[in-house]
């Protein structure tokens, strides 16, 4: 599978947030996204992800045939793991990773390992209001885990996480990326090693 | 279809652990029909006059309230990304979470009211009529009130908002469930009052799926 960008650009509101931006990935590789606050990291990842529009410019994911996916097809290529958590103070941890599995179409025996390899296993019938930051953001990352999915898009992937989960979310990231799959990522600290960079927004 | 159960599991969950949700709705509810015999004197001719009204205004007015914890808290915290990344087409997330709504607002209601009936001096006869009423009307008042849920999840604090939005869509169930209550209480046959409300409740809940996911899709441009 492929990742490619040309001429993109697009809108925040009234405001052309990136223009004539261009990125190629293709399996095995990660791209990270830098850029100061504002610079539309963000909006780019949710291009990608097809929750936003293009202003102008061309973005396909293509299969290993190099036709591009359709809709429904990129969506189940994707993992997106925005810079919100997606955890609501009313459910337990369990319960919120299996509504995650539940939405992926992921299988449900998946949740419990998942919670394990991020190292909340022991929380698991705990309410998710109890969590501190980095918990709650080891519980959204946790659904990469749940399901096989070739690109993953991660806002912020870092933030909050302790030295630990770091080199959790790092040999995770390596591990998939060994298997041939493909990260972007938006992130103000040095990321994975030998990760491609695209800067953003250098303003005019 | 594992998807679709899952959001309406989900929703209800939410829906009754969160303040402001089932409990509230139902609470809403019983007090303005408890306070309505202090309000409007303990006349039984007055009361029992007032009554097909007062339940559907009562019903209507707490249905409006939960209405802020549809979408707005998917929206804010990005789980409406992942509703709308799933492979489940976003008309069916909509229905669910309609669905999840009326089971906790509209049905409570629905039960709760032949109880609160004798309180207003309802004729015995009218009772059941009442309580169908609220099951065929009160769907269409969760698909309103989830469209203007989804349409204003982009607006903070957005609660005043919506209630202005969805009540003029809402007065037709009002004077449709109304009527056939009245009209069962002056001994005339409701059926058709109560057709005429089925009819709307279900164009309402079709028309209200399809906006609210037409909303969720454009909700970040």
């Amino acid at each position: 599978m492929r990742l490619t960008g040309e001429a993109l650009a697009a809108l925040r509101g009234e405001r052309v947030v990136f223009r004539n931006v261009g990125l190629a990935l293709g399996p095995g590789e990660a791209l990270a996204l830098h850029g100061p606050n504002g610079c539309g990291k963000t909006t780019l990842l949710r291009v990608i992800a097809g929750l936003l529009g293009l202003m102008a410019g061309r973005l396909a994911l293509l299969a290993d045939d190099g036709s591009p996916l359709a809709d429904e097809d990129r969506d189940r290529a994707i993992h997106f793991v925005g810079h919100q958590d997606q955890v609501r103070p009313q459910l337990r941890v369990a319960e919120t990773l299996a509504f995650h599995a539940a939405l992926l179409g992921a299988p449900r025996d998946a949740v419990t390992p998942a919670l394990a390899a991020w190292g909340l296993a022991e929380l698991q019938g705990h309410s998710a209001a109890l969590l501190s930051a980095g918990q709650r953001r080891r519980l959204s990352l946790a659904r990469l885990s749940l399901q096989q999915r070739p690109l993953w898009l991660l806002d912020e992937p870092m933030t909050a996480l302790d030295a630990a989960s770091r080199q959790r979310l790092l040999a995770a990231c390596k591990a998939h990326l060994g298997q041939g799959g493909m990260i972007v990522a938006a992130t103000h600290e040095p990321f994975i090693d030998g990760a491609r960079v695209l800067t953003l927004g250098v303003r005019a | 279809m594992r998807t679709f159960l899952a959001i309406v599991w989900r929703d209800l969950i939410l829906g009754v652990r969160a303040s402001g949700g089932a409990a509230l709705s139902a609470a809403f509810f019983a007090l303005i029909l408890i306070l309505a015999p202090f309000g409007l004197g303990p006349g039984p001719s007055t009361l029992q006059a007032a009554a097909p009204g007062l339940f559907w205004m009562a019903a209507l007015l707490s249905t409006l309230l939960g209405l802020e914890r549809i979408v707005q808290p998917d929206s804010e915290d990005g789980t409406i990304d992942l509703i709308r990344m799933s492979p489940l087409p976003l008309e069916l997330s909509a229905l669910a979470k309609i669905i999840a709504h009326w089971l906790t607002s509209g049905l409570i209601l629905t039960v709760l009211a032949p109880l609160l009936a004798p309180l207003l001096n309802l004729s015995f006869a009218a009772a059941p009529v009442l309580a169908l009423s609220l099951l065929l009307g009160t769907p269409a008042l969760s698909a309103i009130g989830t469209a203007m849920a989804a349409l204003g999840s982009s607006v903070q604090r957005g609660g005043m908002v919506l209630a202005l939005l969805a009540l003029p869509l809402n007065i037709p169930f009002l004077i449709f469930g109304a009527s056939a209550v009245a009209s069962a209480q002056a001994g005339e046959d409701p059926t058709q009052a109560l057709l005429l409300l089925g009819a709307a409740s279900l164009i309402a809940v079709l028309v209200g799926t399809i906006a609210a996911a037409a909303a969720l899709r454009i909700g970040d441009e």
